[in-house]
């Protein structure tokens, strides 16, 4: 970890939500301790996006509270920073002006503003792609500016929602190592929402396993091994896959054959 | 069962209309000379219908007399004045029925039951109201204009998708930096194609306004040229009229190249 590095833990207390009569999250206890990624998983509808939501205050939940708890370094623009699974970025701006955006209006002086947002672009591979429209870009190329954009503001917090889910399988394996690799060397607090559960074993330190609905936490698994001495094959994480599968297989199933309620 | 030994055939043809601006063209020019070749074979009487030829002698002649300036002057500063005035207020309120719940319901309301209205029914208690002068030309314009402005704005903003919205917001920015960085640049589009409305509808009102009241404008030229049965001069003010949407469209269109250039 970096000397002026942000330490924030994030805390969920006895979170509870529903949309109308359904209730989707019931009761969640979590700590994610500083420098630590915390995966959830869980079957669709199980209410994971929503505690994501929740944790970074956009939306308020019915019962329970999210907490903050540590020191945010001098730096830092966005404690509780996101990356979208749709990338969100604004198609009439460039790469450039997509990461300019979270800048501007900040106490950065335009020098600063452009070099991080060279830095940014050099990190995540896109500096000869600064100038381009997101939608020139291919979904992988999309994404980089989202964690770019994200990575720009020196988050004490990064909220990730199901980040590689909208990429083909070959980039999904080229960003992940990728990401794996920016944020073991950032030392960000992560919460990392995600159904690829190969992508909760390679990033985790907790994997936060959810029941179907209502949202509970049905267990909780370690991996304490640093993130970049992990490989997809290593035969513990494989075995760590298995068992979440198992955990999630009956409820997934169930939750396939649901009518869609919201 | 039938025996099969042949190439697949292709079965996915048609339904790809290309465009061939040449013959865009073509079809215009030869309509005039055919519509010039029946009034010079006397298929028709030139006292009813004015021929192209005759439609730019008269055009010349006006150009020349100064008359033709003093009208379009009078035409163009209405249509500037009444357009800008509505647009202006129309993108005001549609940005407060699109963002702010306490303008919604009540700004939506109003235009509901005015929009309906023919506008140019509205004319004579225009004139009442603000006189027979310029006053109540730019109003019944702006008037005109102001509502689909509003629709358009408002639908714009409720087109910009809510996630990018939320982006922002997740990322810091305060109301004022969504709206101009984030709102606005998402309704453009919606805003844009809405002055393509508004200005044909701008000089619809424009001509009923100068021919129910005005001594100079396009609209007061066709009207005096009418019943001087000046078939040439009616037809020639017809032709700037047509001049003057083409050269509005082109305008937006050059506007919506330099500014939705992302898309």
């Amino acid at each position: 970890m970096t000397p002026d590095a942000s330490a924030l833990r994030l805390e969920a207390r006895g979170i509870h939500h529903a949309f109308g009569d359904l209730v989707v999250l019931d009761g969640i206890d979590l700590d994610v301790p500083a420098g630590e990624v915390l995966v959830l998983v869980g079957p669709s509808g199980c209410g994971k996006s929503t505690l994501l939501s929740i944790l970074g205050g956009m939306l308020k939940p019915d019962g329970g509270q999210a907490r903050m708890r540590g020191a945010v370094a001098a730096d830092c623009l966005n404690a509780l920073t996101y990356v979208f699974q749709d990338f969100s970025l604004l198609p009439w701006r460039s790469v450039a002006g997509n990461i300019s955006l979270v800048l501007e209006g900040t106490r950065l002086s335009a020098a600063e503003r452009q070099r991080r947002i060279a830095d940014m672009l050099a990190l995540t591979g896109l500096s000869a792609f600064a100038d381009a429209w997101p939608r020139q870009l291919s979904g992988g190329m999309r994404q980089r500016v989202g964690i770019a954009r994200a990575l720009a503001v020196n988050p004490a917090v990064l909220l990730m929602d199901e980040p590689l889910s909208a990429l083909d399988a070959q980039t999904r394996a080229l960003l992940l190592d990728e990401l794996a690799a920016i944020i073991a060397r950032a030392g960000v607090t992560v919460v990392y929402v995600t159904h690829n559960l190969s992508e909760a074993a390679l990033l985790g330190h907790q994997i936060v396993v959810l029941s179907r609905r209502p949202g509970r936490v049905r267990e909780i698994l370690r991996i304490d091994r640093p993130l970049g001495e992990r490989r997809a094959s290593d035969p513990d994480l494989l075995s760590i896959e298995e068992r979440l599968w198992a955990l999630i297989r009956d409820d997934a199933a169930e939750a396939d054959r649901e009518i869609e309620h919201v | 069962m039938s025996e099969h030994d042949a190439p697949v055939p292709f079965r996915a043809g048609g339904f790809l209309p290309r465009e061939h601006p040449l013959a865009g063209a073509a079809t215009l020019i030869a309509l005039l000379l055919l519509w010039q070749a029946g009034a010079s074979l006397g298929w028709f009487s030139t006292a009813f219908l004015s021929t192209p030829i005759g439609i730019a002698r008269a055009l010349i002649s006006l150009a020349a007399s100064g008359e033709l300036w003093v009208n379009l002057a009078a035409s163009l500063q209405r249509l500037a004045i009444g357009w800008v005035v509505g647009t202006l207020g129309g993108l005001a309120v549609g940005v407060a029925v699109g963002l702010f719940t306490l303008a919604r319901s009540p700004g939506m309301a109003l235009v509901s039951a005015l929009f309906p209205i023919p506008k140019i029914a509205l004319v004579p208690l225009f004139i009442i109201w603000f006189g027979i002068g310029e006053g109540s030309k730019d109003v019944t314009l702006a008037f005109g204009v102001f509502f689909p402005t509003v629709i358009n704005t408002m639908a714009g903003i409720d087109a910009v998708p809510r996630a990018l919205i939320r982006m922002g917001q997740s990322f810091g920015l305060g109301r004022w930096a969504i709206l101009r960085k984030i709102v606005l640049p998402g309704a453009l589009p919606a805003i844009l194609a809405g002055f393509r409305i508004t200005t044909s509808t701008a000089i619809i009102l424009l001509v009923a306004a100068e021919m129910i009241g005005a001594q100079h404008g396009i609209g007061a030229f066709v009207l005096e040229a009418g019943n001087l049965y000046d078939i040439d001069n009616l037809m020639a003010g017809i032709v700037l009229l047509s001049v003057i949407g083409l050269c509005t469209s082109w305008l937006i269109g050059r506007v919506e190249r330099a500014l939705l250039g992302w898309r």
